[in-house]
């Protein structure tokens, strides 16, 4: 009861006129920061950091989790009208909502995304109050054996995400590991994989050069490759009927919303792992639980639910090892970090006792935030859709030159712009060749993860493997990993018996 | 492509004069202002000291307008820094980026020679503190002295006892070799990505010991989680009257991780001078004053040559001190 006290008087403060007028305005710059591919919220929120200093402490953090929030709400409309994840954060949200805008179901993807962004913002909000300073313990107890185990859980989720051919799923994720090493290696400070002694590859490939290549480029030449030019996006009109309709067809999501908002925030509280890794394994969980894993990847609502239901829980999530261990989950969360330093107020343990009326105050912007940024949102859909109504030849160009832009802007080089059409053409490529590419940008994100837990475990514990089972919660991840890794194995071969049982059985028939 | 040609051109000719101008002297006493948001480039992982105290000062800045342009943080931790010493190195001449330094930056191009990168080529700004190093250990286990420390980790064996720290051969591993020799003692060395990594891993029980500036480990000092042993530290800090030196036990282990401000090779002159007159405001601000005394940083301002010829005597020990530990040749 205490709890909700506590959050009665979080919101109270972010009701006052100011901090409302400041959710709305960080909502809706966010939004725009977050849907333009290479800006990303970290420039948007670090040059809007001098605003804060205008108003009381509790205002500014309220503004910049509004920017926060809304940049994660807006990386999926990008993701969903242009194929272009506009935030690593909104990758995972492409792979579905892409296919279903082709399809001219653009608006039920973007209601899709809307609400189940603003269920796990609930859902974690909820969780947060009720168990952050337990969870907090709990980040604690994972070292880096649990880590590994964990980045393995992830990489078992994939075999079920490139569908029944998983030989050229294993290809995909190997190339993913492969360009993940490239750059300085992080344990011993060699470089690694410098091709043709390109300085541009000291820094590694980052994961959105790979996805804007991919998805953005290779994207648009696969339209234009199936459609000889003549692309027609059929558009239904977006009506108010039309928007309940979706609404009430997302019912069927709701388990989907809540498991993936679990996943999420249990993967955002995890120092190092963040809202990207929690969004790609999201999806890998609902595609290998759903009854119809066929569907994921050409336009299936569930596959642009859990990414965005986890992402947002996630971001919810990384606000408490950044609250209790002073340790930010991502870029954004770290100017916040430097923000409260400034303030006075010292990440770590007590913070919750010391600076109560901030922890619950920011709790409850964040949740105001995605109220507002709900409501913004399914209010701009039809902007939104009218963009998509715009021939194809406009709108090709455009896509062509925010994913160079996108490329450009975070490191303002050109290696990355090249690196991105090198990708892109390759990525069509291999899908002519039925090569499933969401492995490989998973892979490239989940690696750098996976090789530092292990090398540190390997360090520590003498070489010795058996520690990834000796230890109870690594163990548990171990285990559920082996178990997901075989069962689309046993799953495949079960279907093909059943394909050969049936195929007998019509040749009996005739 | 001969339109294209001439235009590119006409765009060089441009340039030449607008650069022609500058070199003008009147254009020169001007004061120099950066005309877009300065990178501020920090070489180490966040949430560790280096990134909270360039957050910090990005802070002060916005706080007290010491800058027209924001300042805008950027970590790339990458290789114990590698990563941002090479990206400096490609950012020669450019007038709006600098660096937030540790120690790493002698350290990372000793052991990598390859890398192609010269601290002395860099454009010397500041050195704004010096930070400090304590021995931690879990407030759980029994051990409460240094004495207690060394029987435990003899007790142990070198293959049981892991020491967390930054990158093998940046600060953490030097000072971890220091202690080693003096005590004659064994660790496992296990590395991690910054130093608030760290810290959470001697909390959460998944290493034994840590060598964390104060600041990294304040929080959880406070909260009755872990236990300072001693202080690498001719004597005692403010912040921990009860704490040791190991100057104090018969040792002479001091080692200080200078923080400090640089920019790329062949910085324009006037945008040093601008940079230097930043972190001057920043030094005697009130907000810095009160950070570095409460985390226990000595403020010690260097500028100039007088900093460079403080780099190359400081890279020449750390020399030492990695040929010591046969890190290198």
């Amino acid at each position: 009861m205490e709890l909700l006290g506590h959050l009665a008087d979080g919101f109270a403060t972010a009701f006052e006129p100011l901090n409302l007028a400041l959710v709305m305005i960080g909502c809706l710059v966010g939004l725009f920061v977050g849907a333009m591919p290479g800006l990303g919220s970290v420039n948007g929120v670090a040059i809007l950091l001098p605003v804060t200093f205008f108003v009381p402490p509790t205002g500014a953090v309220i503004f910049l989790a509004a920017i926060y929030y809304g940049a994660m709400y807006g990386g999926a409309i990008s993701s969903i009208m242009l194929g272009i994840p506009g935030a690593s954060t909104a990758v995972a949200t492409t792979f579905d909502g892409r296919p279903l805008a082709i399809k001219g179901e653009a608006d039920r993807a973007l209601v899709a995304a809307a609400v189940a962004s603003f269920a796990g913002g609930t859902i974690s909000v909820v969780l947060f109050t009720l168990f952050a300073p337990p969870l907090a313990d709990f980040a604690l107890k994972f070292g880096p054996p649990e880590e590994f185990a964990l980045m393995m859980l992830a990489f078992a989720t994939f075999i079920g995400l490139g569908g029944d051919d998983i030989p050229k799923t294993m290809f995909s994720i190997l190339v993913g590991l492969v360009l993940s090493t490239v750059g300085l290696d992080i344990i011993s400070g060699n470089p690694r994989l410098i091709f043709f002694d390109l300085p541009g590859f000291y820094k590694g490939i980052s994961f959105l050069v790979l996805a804007i290549g991919i998805y953005g480029i290779g994207e648009m030449l696969w339209t234009i490759d199936s459609s000889r030019g003549d692309v027609k996006i059929a558009q239904h009109n977006v009506t108010f009927q039309r928007i309940m309709d979706s609404l009430r067809a997302l019912k069927r999501s709701i388990r989907t919303m809540v498991l993936s908002s679990g996943l999420g925030y249990f993967v955002g509280i995890l120092p190092a792992a963040g809202a990207t890794p929690g969004s790609l394994m999201a999806y890998g969980m609902t595609k290998s639980m759903s009854k119809n894993p066929e569907n994921f990847g050409k336009g299936e609502v569930n596959g642009v639910v859990a990414p965005e239901a986890a992402n947002n829980a996630a971001s919810t999530g990384s606000m408490l090892p950044m609250l209790t261990l002073g340790i930010p989950g991502s870029p954004t969360t770290a100017i916040l970090l430097g923000g409260m330093i400034i303030w006075g107020l010292e990440p770590g343990p007590l913070l919750f006792i010391e600076a109560e009326e901030f922890v619950w105050g920011l709790i409850s912007s964040l949740y105001a935030a995605n109220l507002f940024t709900l409501l913004i949102n399914l209010a701009f859909i039809p902007v939104f859709i009218w963009v998509l109504k715009m021939p194809f030849t406009i709108l090709a160009p455009i896509i062509f030159v925010l994913c160079v832009v996108g490329g450009y802007a975070p490191s303002t080089n050109m290696h990355d712009v090249w690196l991105i059409l090198i990708f892109g053409a390759a990525g069509y490529l291999l899908r002519k060749l039925n090569y499933p590419m969401a492995p490989a940008v998973l892979a490239i994100v989940l690696g750098p993860l996976a090789e530092k837990s292990f090398r540190q475990t390997m360090i520590g514990e003498q070489g010795n493997v058996l520690v990834f089972f000796e230890r109870p919660l690594s163990a548990i991840f171990m285990v559920l990993a082996v178990a997901l890794f075989v069962y689309p194995l046993y799953l495949g071969r079960k279907r093909k018996k059943q394909r050969a049982a049936e195929a007998a059985a019509t040749e009996d028939g005739a | 492509m001969i339109a294209l040609s001439r235009r590119s051109l006409a765009l060089g000719l441009a340039v030449g004069a607008g650069i022609g101008l500058l070199s003008l002297p009147q254009a020169a006493q001007a004061a120099w202002k950066p005309k877009k948001p300065v990178e501020f480039v920090i070489m180490a992982g966040q949430g560790g000291g280096a990134d909270r105290l360039a957050r910090l000062i990005q802070s002060i800045i916005e706080k007290n307008d010491f800058s027209n342009q924001p300042f805008i943080p950027i970590n790339k931790g990458g290789g114990s820094g590698a990563e941002a010493l090479r990206y400096m190195v490609d950012k020669a001449g450019d007038p709006h980026v600098i660096m937030a330094t540790l120690n790493s930056l002698y350290t990372t191009p000793l052991r990598n020679p390859d890398m192609g990168v010269d601290i002395t080529t860099f454009t010397p700004i500041a050195r704004l503190a010096e930070d400090t190093f304590v021995l931690w250990v879990n407030a759980e286990s029994d051990i409460k002295s240094v004495d207690d420390y060394v029987k435990a980790v003899k007790a142990e064996g070198p293959s049981n006892w892991k020491m967390g720290g930054t990158g093998t051969g940046q600060e953490d591993s030097l000072v971890t070799a220091m202690l080693e020799k003096a005590y004659g003692i064994e660790h496992t060395y296990v590395p991690f990505k910054g130093g608030g990594t760290v810290a959470k891993n001697l909390v959460g029980n998944h290493i034994n010991s840590t060598v964390n500036n104060p600041s990294e480990q304040l929080g959880f000092y406070e909260a009755g989680k872990s236990r300072p042993l001693a202080a690498f530290l001719p004597e005692r800090l403010d912040v921990f009257k009860d704490v040791p030196t190991f100057k104090e036990l018969g040792q002479d282990l001091v080692y200080y991780m200078q923080r400090s401000v640089v920019g790329p090779p062949e910085m324009p002159a006037e945008a040093q001078a601008f940079y230097e007159g930043v972190f001057q405001k920043v030094h005697e601000s009130a907000e810095w004053k009160e950070y570095t005394s409460k985390k226990a940083l000595f403020r010690s301002w260097l500028t100039g040559d007088e900093l460079m010829s403080y780099f190359s005597e400081e890279r020449d020990k750390h020399a030492e001190l990695l040929k010591a530990m046969g890190e290198i040749q």
